[in-house]
């Protein structure tokens, strides 16, 4: 057993981020998301993909749907910094961004490791994943090279 | 009696006043505004047959109807899409006065959406929850991210705009102070006697950087608005001059999804206010020129430029020069919010700038259009709009 006297390893500071709201219909998404796998949804059919996830496909209405792994690739279509009121579980604004992917479909998520003043229109970014409260992870983006 | 198609029209408005804590429900405010538009068109609350409001409006359709004391309800409709299906309401009453289904249909919007709830605080101590109707994917997509309001959701949607027509933050600035010089000359404006300068609105903080200030956005208010519409006909005789609803339509293009427009093709464009735009013009056989005066939804200022290239008033990324050339003022190409908008009168959900065209119909604004009679007025709320008209 170890001794008083040993210094404990510094614990990480808990995750303040809000955990996603789950839905049926989505939460092959975010359980990917709990292991940092990006998947998406592409139609078994027609091979269309979607997001948000949906239980039918728009273009054949098939319900047959298959989660694939994503590239994980795109660029920033939009963003915005939050400024006020502060966005709750950030110590500091994060960097809002619709990401347009790869597979040609967007998806709002924070970039990071990057500086307000580096974020640009249609900037390459990759993704990447941060906790949550309660256990979870959700996929973040940030900048490409 | 025989189905048959008939004209409809606005017969009375009605509104509590506008205020940041009313003290009383919102049941209280729902049934204070109805019997504010009933006695302005000179009609008894008991006669109502038909009631329209939103699919997020907290009172119930009973209970209102107990307070009001209405003998036989015909007809209830909500509308999903918050304030941006606002001239929806007016599509539903225009269809069931057009379909002869009723002849007196109240539509009401009434919330303390500043003392009892408010957007952008920790929304696992709010009521958000998730609930068709609402426009929800902002809330499942973008709570994790630190995108909580309806302000970033507008924030990310105008980005894109902004950036690619060059339209800055100080362009912006020229919607707000335009419309804080109209709610300044109206006494039921929460900021009359307070224009600001494009200096105030420069000054004004950050709320979504570098896009939107704090006088970019709608205020949070407390209120209630109604409005009364029945047949032409029998507006005819009532108490007041009658409004005609020449044409109304909603129009929801796939994968747009009220203010959190994140999946459409092209995100520099509103395509719903394209789509109601191109039906209203061919209902009506109108044109943007015919109009003397516009009640353009505004929660944030990019979707006054937005809904002006829409409609067709300027051309795409013109709706900038459109606003600083003084287009929406007074003697401008089209009056806009004479009522001071969202910002600048109170944010009854889009209702309030709504019975402002019809005021400017019946002559009675504060910021009246004088300069030429009022024919024409565009109600839009950018998923909805309607043309009244002088009858």
């Amino acid at each position: 057993m170890s001794t008083p006297t040993e210094a404990a390893a510094p614990t990480a500071p808990k995750p303040t981020r809000i955990p996603p709201i789950v839905t049926l219909d989505a939460k092959f998404f975010w359980d990917g998301a709990d292991q940092e796998q990006f998947l998406g949804q592409k139609c078994s059919d027609c091979g269309l993909f979607t997001f948000p996830p949906r239980p039918m496909c728009p273009q054949c209405f098939s319900v047959n749907r298959r989660e694939v792994p994503l590239s994980g690739r795109g660029t920033v279509h939009g963003w915005t910094i939050p400024r006020h009121p502060p966005p709750f579980g950030f110590k500091e604004s994060p960097i809002v961004a619709v990401i347009e992917l790869e597979e040609g479909i967007r998806m709002v998520s924070n970039v990071v490791g990057c500086g307000y003043d580096e974020i640009r229109q249609d900037m390459p970014v990759e993704v990447t994943f941060e906790a949550t409260m309660n256990n979870h992870k959700v996929p973040v983006f940030r900048p490409r090279t | 009696m025989t189905r048959k198609f008939t004209e409809a029209a606005i017969a009375g408005i009605g509104q509590t006043e506008f205020s940041k804590a009313s003290g009383r429900s919102e049941l209280q405010l729902a049934a204070e505004c109805a019997v504010a538009a009933c006695k302005d068109a000179g009609v008894s609350p008991h006669d109502i047959d038909g009631m329209v409001t939103f699919t997020i409006d907290n009172s119930d359709e009973v209970n209102l109807a107990r307070c009001l004391g209405v003998k036989d309800l015909a007809y209830t409709t909500r509308i999903p899409g918050g304030g941006a299906a606002a001239a929806a309401t007016i599509y539903q009453a225009m269809a069931m006065v057009n379909a002869g289904l009723c002849h007196n249909v109240l539509i009401w919007r009434a919330m303390n959406e500043r003392s009892q709830y408010r957007f952008g605080q920790n929304p696992q101590q709010q009521q958000m929850s998730y609930q068709s109707g609402n426009g929800t994917g902002s809330l499942l997509w973008c709570v994790p991210y630190g995108a909580m309001t309806p302000a970033s959701w507008g924030a990310l949607q105008a980005a894109r705009y902004m950036h690619k027509y060059g339209v800055t933050n100080r362009d912006l600035g020229y919607i707000s102070v335009q419309q804080r010089a109209y709610a300044a000359n109206n006494p039921n404006a929460w900021f009359y006697g307070k224009p600001i300068t494009l200096e105030d609105h420069q000054n004004s903080k950050w709320i979504q950087e570098p896009w939107l200030r704090l006088l970019d956005c709608c205020q949070e208010s407390d209120g209630g608005v109604a409005i009364l519409v029945t047949s032409l006909e029998r507006a005819r005789d009532l108490k007041q001059p009658p409004v005609q609803i020449v044409g109304a339509t909603q129009s929801i293009p796939y994968n747009v999804e009220v203010i959190s427009n994140y999946y459409h093709e092209d995100l520099t464009v509103m395509p719903e206010a394209q789509g109601v735009a191109k039906r209203l013009w061919a209902m009506t056989g109108l044109k943007p020129s015919d109009m003397q005066m516009a009640a353009i939804y505004d929660a944030f200022t990019p979707h006054v430029l937005l809904q002006l290239e829409a409609f067709g008033f300027c051309k795409p990324g013109e709706g900038k020069d459109f606003v600083k050339g003084g287009g929406m003022a007074l003697d401008g190409a089209l009056p806009t919010n004479t009522n001071g908008g969202l910002t600048g009168e109170a944010y009854i959900h889009g209702m309030n700038s709504m019975i402002e065209g019809v005021r400017q119909i019946r002559g009675t604004s504060c910021n009246q259009v004088t300069k030429k009679t009022v024919e024409h007025v565009l109600v839009s709320s950018g998923m909805a709009g309607a043309v009244l008209a002088k009858a």
